[in-house]
This record gives structure tokens, sequence and C-alpha cells, in this order.
């Protein structure tokens, strides 16, 4: 998942990461194949190069290996906002079959409070603002449902027109990457379609991780599996955190 | 002019019960130790005003000193959940907690609105996202250039701000550098002032990227090394990465909590 994630950055000049899983993906970008991708995170670190992953967004190493660190208002006005950052990468607790997500609050049913979640952080905007967004999440059908409890941020809404209805500029999200494989919107409904799926995994797996009818590509990809140098990437990264910490 | 006093009376002449307060600081810089003379003092029936609430703010909420919390992503970074700030939202322990919650792009604007002391800031946010059905602070306008419409958002202005920053001079100015965040918006929207710092200096050496703040905008600073314990000082510590995975369990367990608060701040 993280190899793919990675990948997925091949052709990105910039990309705003959030922490977890897509800093985990773009850092792996950055020690393979795109030295030279500018990443950026919210709390004000615009071009860090950190040895190790961080352990968290305002972790001292992204601040000391970037080119520039400026305020957090500079940061969501100027740099996001202002339309300058080719790929925003987020994670998800939920996501549903347009890509929206809620990170805010989940139903546990009639007798129960709703469960609390973390709130939206940088991503409504991120989604609003990047180019393009990936997301990279596990694929369970806790996750991946049918009817999200709460919009926190928009990916494609309910159809192919929400966004530009919504005077969005960004593309929204093009990909979302998951341990089984890849989904993508579909370029006529923008409803998330399987495309690739992982060596070993089987469409009936996927179906199953899902929370709802999932549509699958004509032809079905198989991505690549990682090469050597990519595991060995992604364990250095890994091991150096673990001893920064 | 910002006198320089101790920790215990900056706080107890700043901060008073049912105050909007905020505690800022992103990761780094985080004021530790006037939020425990809070706990310490019994501050109570709070606004907590912060982008980032973290486990400090667990804390204060599970002191029961929260009535409502202003923010826009309450987590442990890195780890996971806020058990207390979860427990007071969901079950009300040990009080309710009220909620305005935002953005991290709607909250840094309404810093910046509070401190230009305008009544709302403008950003293109908000657009598609549920948050705006659950609070009052966010609506629209229409730009009267082009007639796009556009998210408002309220300006903040807490009754105090806190933060820490490395170093102060004798006169109370004050310099922070690294990751800033939003704390010169916090400060300049403010009523009062409370700066905690890691040392007072001579004179203040200007550092690339740092951020003066000047001893006239601040009330009180007081000199508090390591005042910033887990979150770090640029300089002159790291961050405790320990302590927040340890906080983990410690904050899942009403009682365990209870007990650590006792014998860890009082």
């Amino acid at each position: 998942m993280e190899v793919n994630a990675a990948r997925a950055l091949a052709g990105a000049k910039t990309c705003f990461v959030g922490i977890g899983l897509p800093s985990t993906a773009a850092n792996l970008a950055r020690a393979t194949l795109n030295p030279g991708l500018v990443l950026i995170y919210e709390s004000g670190t615009i071009g860090s190069k950190p040895t190790r992953l961080p352990l968290s967004i305002g972790d001292g190493e992204l601040a000391e290996t970037a080119d520039a660190v400026v305020p957090v208002p500079e940061m969501f006005n100027y740099w996001l906002q202002g339309g300058r950052i080719d790929f925003g990468f987020l994670g998800a607790a939920q996501v549903d079959r347009f890509a929206n997500i809620n990170t805010t609050v989940v139903d546990r049913g009639p007798d129960r409070p709703e469960g609390r979640l973390p709130g939206a952080g940088g991503a409504p905007e991120i989604a609003a603002n990047c180019r393009q967004v990936l997301m990279v999440l596990r694929h369970s059908p806790r996750n991946f449902v049918a009817k999200l409890d709460f919009v926190t941020t928009l990916g494609h809404g309910t159809g192919p027109h929400d966004r530009a209805r919504l005077g969005m500029r960004g593309a929204g999200p093009v990909a979302v990457i998951t341990d089984l494989g890849i989904l993508r919107p579909d370029p006529d409904t923008a409803e998330l379609t399987l495309t690739d799926l992982h060596p070993g995994i089987t469409v009936e797996q996927v179906r199953k991780a899902t929370g709802w009818e999932l549509r699958t590509a004509a032809e079905l990809r198989t991505t690549p599996s990682p090469t050597e140098a990519e595991l060995t990437a992604l364990r250095t990264l890994k091991s150096a955190g673990k001893k920064a910490s | 002019m910002a006198e320089i006093r101790t920790l215990h009376d900056a706080v107890a002449d700043l901060v008073h019960d049912g105050d909007t307060v905020a505690m800022e600081g992103f990761t780094h810089l985080i004021p530790y130790a006037a939020a425990h003379e809070v706990i310490r003092q019994s501050i109570t029936d709070l606004t907590l005003v912060r982008m980032t609430p973290d486990v400090i703010y667990d804390q204060l909420i599970g002191a029961g000193l929260v009535k409502k919390l202003v923010f826009s992503w309450g987590g442990n970074p890195g780890v996971g959940s806020l058990h207390r700030f979860r427990d007071a939202v969901e079950n009300g322990w040990p009080r309710p907690l009220e909620l305005d919650e935002h953005s991290h792009a709607g909250m840094a604007n309404r810093y910046v609105a509070g401190a230009s002391r305008l009544p709302f800031a403008v950003l293109r946010g908000y657009r598609g996202s549920d948050l705006a059905t659950r609070t009052d602070t966010v609506s629209t306008v229409m730009c009267p250039f082009t007639g796009e419409e556009l998210a408002a958002v309220a300006a903040l202005n807490p009754d105090v701000t806190v933060i820490h920053a490395q170093q102060a001079d004798p006169d109370g100015n004050v310099q922070m550098w690294g990751l800033t965040g939003v704390q010169k918006e916090a400060v300049l929207a403010a009523d009062r002032v409370l700066v905690t710092v890691e040392e007072i200096v001579d004179s203040l050496v200007p550092r690339p990227g740092g951020v003066v703040l000047p001893g006239w905008v601040i009330d009180a600073v007081a000199v508090v090394p390591g005042g910033a314990h887990p979150s770090y000082a640029s300089g002159y510590s790291v961050r405790d990465n320990d302590f927040y995975q340890a906080w983990d369990p410690v904050s899942r367990d009403r009682e365990k909590f209870t007990k650590w608060l006792e014998e860890t701040v009082s």
C-alpha cells in the first residue's frame, strides 16, 4: 500500500502531506523515484527533507530540513488557497463511493452517542485547492461505507458536476490507494471504481471489504510487486523513525 | 508593557473563571506549564480555543475546567485519540463539552480577523462540508467585485492568549523561532497576553524566521525553563515522543487519569 501510494507521486512537483500513511508514502517517494518532490506540511514547513519518518506534523526534523518555515495562516492562505500545490495527500476514517471523507463523527446507533473523531484539520481546503488529491487508507467495510455519517471533506459530492457547481478549482480525488488495490473515479460518473488489484488479491476480497456495490473497470490491472529497492527504502525510513523516538 | 512575573501570579491575575483562553502552539512551543498552573488554581468554566487541541487540552477537559472547545483538529499527534476529550463529548464526563468546530484554514483566518480587529475573515473554504451546519461562526458573503460566494468566519478574540517562547529580554520583548504556527495572530487578537519563556537574555539576537513580539503587546512574561514539555522548544529541547505514547493508556481510564492529575499537577 505504501509503495503504491509512493508511486502515485512519480510525476508530482509539490505535495501537501497529511500525517500517517500519506506522510510515509510521500517520504518514500522522495527516497525512491522522486527525490526532488517538495513536501509541504500544514505546520508551516515547505520543502522538508527528513531522513526518517516524522512522528507528527510538527516534528522538529521537518522544520530543520525545510527550505522555508512559514506561519500557519500564510500556509493556508498563500500556498494552499493560492493554488500553488500539485497534490494533496490525505487519509480518512470513512470514505464513500464518491470519495467524500468523514473525519468528524460516526453514528453508533440509536442508543449511543456519536463516536468522536479528531475533526477536519486541513483536509476540506486541501481537497478543494490542490490540483489533484490522493488518498490512502486500509480497506474495510467500516472505512468504505455506503453513506457517510458526516461529510467533513468533499471529494466528488454526488457526481461529476458537484465540484464545478461549488466553484472548487482542483480535480479532487484521483486515486484511493488501499492495502487491497486502487480505486479511481469513473470519468463519466465520478464513482470510485476498482482499477488495480495488488498481487494475490481477488475482486471478491475487495468487494467484501467495500460497503457498497463496487464497480470494477473493464480491464483490471495488477500493481507491480514492490521492488527490493522500494522495500529497503521503506524499512530504512521506518527504522530511522523508531530510533529517533 | 510586559512585566516579568512568577507563573503563579501571572496566571492568577490574567486568567479568570469563564474566560475564553487560547493556548496556542502547533506541536512546537505548547504552553504546558502555564496550563498546569491553570489546573492548580482551578480556574474554571473556560472556553478553550486552539487549532490543534492535544494532550494539554485533554488534561484541562478531564480536570472539568472547560465548558466549550473551539478547534479544528483534536487528537494526540502521531498516537491517536484524545480520550478525555472524547469522554466529555460522548458521555459528558466530567461535564458536557460544547463544541465550535472548524477547519484549520477557517481557524487560522478567524485569528487573522481577530488580530486585524475585523469582524470576520473571508476564504474559499468549507465548500461541500457539513461543518457549517453545526456552527454559527461560519457563513457566506458575496464578493462585491466578482459576485463569487465565499466563506466568512467570525473573528476570534480571546480574553487571554497564553504562549511559550524561547527568549525574552529584561524589558519583556519576546522572540520565538522554528514552527511559529498561529501564535502571533493569537497574541494580537487577545485582550490579555501571557508568555512563558525558556530564559531571559540581555538582548534578543534576531533569528532567521524569528517572530518578535514587542513587550508592549504583552502583559506578563514568566520564566519557565522546559515550560513546553512534553512539547518542545527548538534550540532548547526536543519533543518527548515517549510521553505522548504513554499518555494514551493514562487518558483512556478515568481513574488512572484522575490519579495522574493528582500526583503530577497538584
